[in-house]
């Protein structure tokens, strides 16, 4: 049997520094435990439901180890169903550190991986694929990745599969009808219909398939290469966007020879911007070094940013050198520097000025644009994120034409009714329908220590 | 006094099979019925099989019993349903003569020397500390057994209904059994109710069969059972069933009996079965519907009734006169007797394990409409699973519960006690989810082996059995290494108007083109030296077997894939003192239902209406821990 009485621990938020740092407790212990630790205006046991306190941390010589604010959940209203508290900590991995060791001192337990999550899920707080979400919830860096997963929590996706699969029932019944009951008198679907419906279901999943690119864009970011000869201002724009973004997640410097990363959020998705060394042949050992793992990051990208100005006009050379490394549709052609001249010149996709900011919008809409190619969707689309969905969804589809191909052969319905069910339960995976263990496990072992 | 090793209450379809089966495996037998000449008595349509009942009777007679020898002996028109189609869905039906069917199930009952049959009604089952004793008498007697078998068809406090009038009694003519729900629901048990309907019979020579549609047997018949002689079969004349067809006319004749109906009144509380659904029903629920096809189906070979199928009533008797005798060829028919509704009790199925014996009672096992079912095949079936395992247990030999993936028997017995039912159940092929798998033609290859272990099927036809089974196997592998060369077989495909081969191909590739067969693929090997092909083209059942599996490779093999993905669950096993009540995580509802079922695995609890995924997932982790 799961030990569920006993009360466990864990770091909330990522490791690393950051602003504060929760650590969260859960099980029936939870509030005896907190007091054993806290020292407030009131004691935790006593605080209501949904309740923020302040107060301090104190170690075994009563010594502070910090000032916290706890917020206190009783079961069954909180994230695992069970008592349950989180302590908001300053944000030194050593105080969060310090905390656990406290409690665990006290009997509350360290949280195996997914634990809270698989409390949750056997708390009946989360269907399955509500807790395969919380994993995308926990690992998505940008506000559309958010947005994109909670929606799946609101069950977006699972209300589209259980469409399709009421979709695919409804035509297995068709199939059915004329094998259980070819005695009696009545009409039985002919085979263009059996097939027109059959294919409506494949385009409809197709939509979904297509819709994991998206996903993952929202999910992963997407990484951006800035291309250019010297002095087109390649720094200039980086600045730029870098000013105008909400947040710089993180900064890598290197040599002068090294790439340098950028994380910027623009529009709710992150872009990972590679500013690369140049990619001109050289005689120089570490210009070459550098120029090779240029070219690398440009293979590596998603979209390339291949910035001019206006004094030299666009290197139709470059260009050339860059169609061989990436797919030309991949590639955002920029004329800079265009306050400097009043005739721009020509052959460019956008016309900017890094200096002024002229164009700037320009150019990130055409880098959210060519990021999610010709989809439509929005964030309120139910969205395949997940690579187990991709695959269910991949099966039906495979399930399903081959079903089609069946009823195109003119087999007998039961033919056609062994892809159509298999397609079903597939379908029925992703729901939750047929779980099997190993997907439990390894949804749990996804998850990161204690979320 | 005698202690008899199983007591089989009731001499209809289920008792029957329980009788002959538990008295095969050696043990006394004592089958009760009110009257013995109404042993394996047709209550409704004097026919046997049709879509997936055909495969539960040849299923049936793989595991040794008799239902498929009784019908070969007594049919009047066989037929194959859904010839047009595949194999797996490929259904035998047969016309049964009503009268020479009983006489024939009693002169089998009979055969066996250890089955006493006894005439009495029962009216109560004796038990204590949670074991079955034996039976009481309405005449005060106590039968003592160590098994009983409890298949009591529609005779538990049966009421048939013509019109407002009701008669009690468990068929035409026929007095209902008393006292057996009271006295099981005094042991805890709890019943419901359902209802059931039969047509109008009609007198055969008041017809005018010169304007009826004429729907014929096929010409080259196939008997049921693997036992029956193919040399004298049919053993019967063959006869033709009629077709003729309801109108607008007659549905509103009927519309004037409506106030009068048991059904719309509210007089019958039981549920119908929808795919069985009255023709007052069938006006009201399909009314834009214009005609009903009805079959007039010979009720023997002697006999001057006509069953009209399709036409099952409870109006008054006069309304369903008026309305037959509004319809093409029956203008002049006479009515001999009027169709009914027949309301009884039954045993929600989740009150038995999946040997059909009850969890309450050790011992008691339930069969047949008791169970919820309807049909005789279905009916034969209960009782052939609740005898074997009856005898099994008095012999303490173990038990026999049969795997969804090897059988529709297995389907059945899964689907009752895993989902109960609310309305009459009858088997459909839909209902297994392995269907390619379970075909009537390799019955014997799926069961036979089980039937040969409970001492049912005898040594030398199974060790028959095993020789074309390794001659199947062997063929299988002849066709999978033999290769055509191009220069051999293209004018061959030339004369046949289709396209040659490249350089070589196996006979297994070649015999998947639709248009070939693998009789005229083995024999364009042209090599009369070559023993195997010999046997295989001098054994047809060895013929068809090696021609399914090689044609329907792919998908058979997909279907295995299949069932393998679900024996994971299948043989995940519950104990069964697995404690729901105390596991919070469970939805309410989902722990309610498990405690009612109390699953043996999995897979059966992933089945049970109102058990969520989640719930399993939830199973699956505490039975990790």
């Amino acid at each position: 049997m799961i030990k569920n009485e006993d009360t466990i621990t864990a770091i909330a938020t990522p490791n690393g520094t950051g602003a504060i740092a929760i650590i969260r407790i859960s099980g029936d212990k939870s509030f005896e435990n907190a007091d054993k630790i806290f020292t407030g205006r009131i004691k935790i046991c006593e605080a209501k439901t949904h309740t923020i306190h302040y107060g301090k941390i104190l170690g075994k010589d009563k010594e502070l180890i910090d000032d916290v604010m706890i917020s206190v959940f009783i079961a069954p209203h909180s994230y695992t169903g069970e008592d349950s508290v989180e302590i908001s900590a300053h944000g030194n991995p050593f105080v969060a550190k310090k905390i656990i060791e406290l409690l665990v001192e006290n009997g509350v337990r360290l949280a195996e991986p997914g634990e809270f999550t698989k409390r949750a899920f056997l708390n009946g707080k989360l269907d399955l694929s509500q807790a395969e979400a919380v994993v995308d919830v926990i690992n998505s860096s940008a506000d559309a990745a958010l947005r994109g997963a909670r929606n799946q929590l609101d069950g977006l996706l699972s209300k589209k599969v259980t469409e399709l699969r009421t979709l695919l029932v409804n035509t297995s019944s068709l199939v059915e009808l004329e094998l259980d009951f070819a005695e009696e008198d009545i009409e039985f679907v002919d085979r263009k219909e059996l097939i027109s419906r059959i294919e409506k279901i494949i385009s409809e999943i197709s939509l979904l398939l297509k819709s994991y690119e998206f996903g993952k864009i929202i999910r992963d970011g997407v990484n951006v290469a800035l291309v250019g000869k010297p002095n087109v201002g390649k720094s200039s724009l980086l600045n730029y966007l870098l000013k105008e973004s909400r947040a710089i997640v993180s900064e890598i410097p290197g040599t002068t020879r090294d790439i340098i990363r950028e994380e910027v959020t623009i529009g709710g998705i992150l872009f990972r911007l590679f500013d690369t060394a140049g990619i001109r042949p050289s005689d120089d050992a570490i210009e070459k070094e550098g120029i090779t793992r240029s070219k690398e990051a440009i293979k590596n990208s998603d979209l390339v940013i291949f910035l001019n100005d206006v004094e030299n006009g666009v290197s139709q050379g470059m260009y050339n050198q860059l169609c061989e490394l990436t797919e030309p549709k991949k590639i955002i052609t920029v004329l800079n520097k265009v306050d400097l001249s009043k005739n721009p010149g020509i052959g460019a996709d956008v016309y900017i000025s890094a200096k002024t900011g002229y164009g700037i919008n320009n150019l990130l809409e055409e880098l959210k644009e060519k990021s999610f190619g010709d989809s439509t969707y929005s964030e309120k689309s139910a969205i395949v994120s997940n690579v187990r969905h991709f695959d269910c969804l991949r099966k039906a589809k495979e399930n399903l034409l081959k079903a089609k191909q069946s009823a195109e052969q003119s087999l007998s319905g039961e033919f056609v009714s062994v892809d159509l069910r298999n397609a079903e339960s597939v379908l029925g995976e992703i729901i939750g329908e047929v779980t099997s263990e190993d997907i439990l496990n390894n949804i749990f072992s996804k998850f990161c220590i204690g979320k | 006094m005698k202690e008899y090793d199983v007591i089989v209450i009731g001499g209809g379809h289920a008792g029957v099979e329980a009788a002959c089966i538990a008295a095969k495996m050696g043990c006394s037998v004592a089958l009760t019925t009110m009257d013995k000449n109404a042993m394996g008595r047709m209550s409704c349509n004097p026919a046997i099989g049709g879509t997936a009942k055909g495969h539960l009777v040849h299923e049936i007679d793989a595991l040794g019993g008799v239902m498929g020898q009784i019908s070969d002996r007594t049919g009047i028109q066989f037929r194959m349903l859904n010839k047009s189609k595949g194999p797996a869905v490929w259904s035998s039906r047969c016309q049964s003569d009503r009268e020479l069917y009983s006489k024939e199930a009693l002169r089998v009952v009979e055969s066996h020397a250890n089955i006493e049959i006894v005439n009495a009604s029962v009216n109560g089952v004796l038990a204590e500390n949670g074991k079955v004793k034996g039976v009481t008498t309405s005449e005060g007697k106590e039968i003592l057994s160590k098994a009983v078998v409890l298949s009591s068809g529609t005779f538990l406090n049966g009421l048939m209904y013509t019109g407002l009038k009701s008669v009690s009694g468990g068929r035409y003519g026929e007095p209902p059994a008393r006292g057996i729900t009271e006295s099981l629901i005094e042991l805890g048990f709890e019943s419901g109710r359902l209802k059931t309907g039969t047509p109008p019979r009609l007198r055969k020579s008041s017809i005018d069969w010169s304007v009826l549609e004429v729907q014929p047997g096929d010409i080259d018949p196939k008997p049921f059972s693997l036992r029956t002689d193919k040399s004298q079969f049919p053993f019967l004349p063959q006869m033709n069933c009629h077709i003729t067809y309801t109108s607008p006319q007659v549905h509103d004749i009927l519309r004037k009996g409506f106030d009068n109906s048991p059904l719309f009144t509210g007089v019958i509380k039981g549920v119908g079965p929808r795919y069985c659904p009255s023709i007052e029903d069938k006006i009201v629920r399909f009314s834009e519907r214009t005609q009903h096809q009805l079959f007039l189906e010979p009720e023997g070979l002697d006999s001057d009734l006509i069953y009209v199928n399709g036409f099952s009533t409870s109006l008054p008797a006069d309304i369903q006169l008026e309305a037959i005798n509004s319809i093409k060829g029956l203008e002049k028919a006479e009515m001999v007797r009027p169709g009914y509704a027949v309301e009884y009790d039954f045993f929600p199925p989740h009150q038995v394990d999946l040997t059909l014996e009850t969890k309450l009672i050790q011992g008691l096992y339930f069969a047949g409409q008791i169970n919820g079912t309807s049909g005789y095949e279905e009916a034969a079936a209960q009782g052939l699973i609740a005898g074997i395992n009856a005898a099994l247990k008095v012999k303490n030999e173990g038990e026999l519960v049969l795997k969804r993936s090897e059988s529709y028997i297995g389907v059945l017995i899964d689907d009752l006690v895993t989902k109960s039912t609310e309305e009459p159940y009858r088997m459909f092929t839909s209902r297994a989810e392995h269907r390619l798998l379970l075909r009537q033609d390799n019955c014997d290859r799926r069961l036979l082996k089980y039937g040969h272990k409970i001492g049912a099927i005898p040594d030398e036809m199974y060790a028959e059995f095993e020789r074309k089974e390794k001659l199947i196997l062997d063929g299988i592998a002849f066709c999978n290494n033999k290769k055509f060369h191009a220069r051999d077989i293209n004018p061959f495909f030339e004369s046949k108007g289709q396209p040659g081969i490249d350089s070589t191909e196996t006979i297994s590739k070649l015999c998947k083109r639709p248009e070939m067969t693998l009789k005229e693929l083995l024999e364009a090997v042209k090599d009369d030296s070559n023993e195997i092909i010999k046997e295989i083209l001098s054994n047809q059942l060895v013929l068809e077997q090696i021609e399914i599996e090689l044609k329907y490779e792919g998908y058979i093999k997909r279907q295995y894939e299949a069932v393998e993905r679900t024996d994971r669950y299948e043989n995940t096993n519950i104990p069964l003192s697995f404690n729901y009540l105390s596991l919070k995580p469970l939805s309410t509802e989902g722990r309610e239902k498990l405690n009612k079922v109390k699953p043996r695995s999995i897979g059966q609890a992933s089945r049970i209406s109102g058990v969520t995924p989640s719930d399993i997932s939830i199973l699956l982790v505490y039975l990790k821990n």
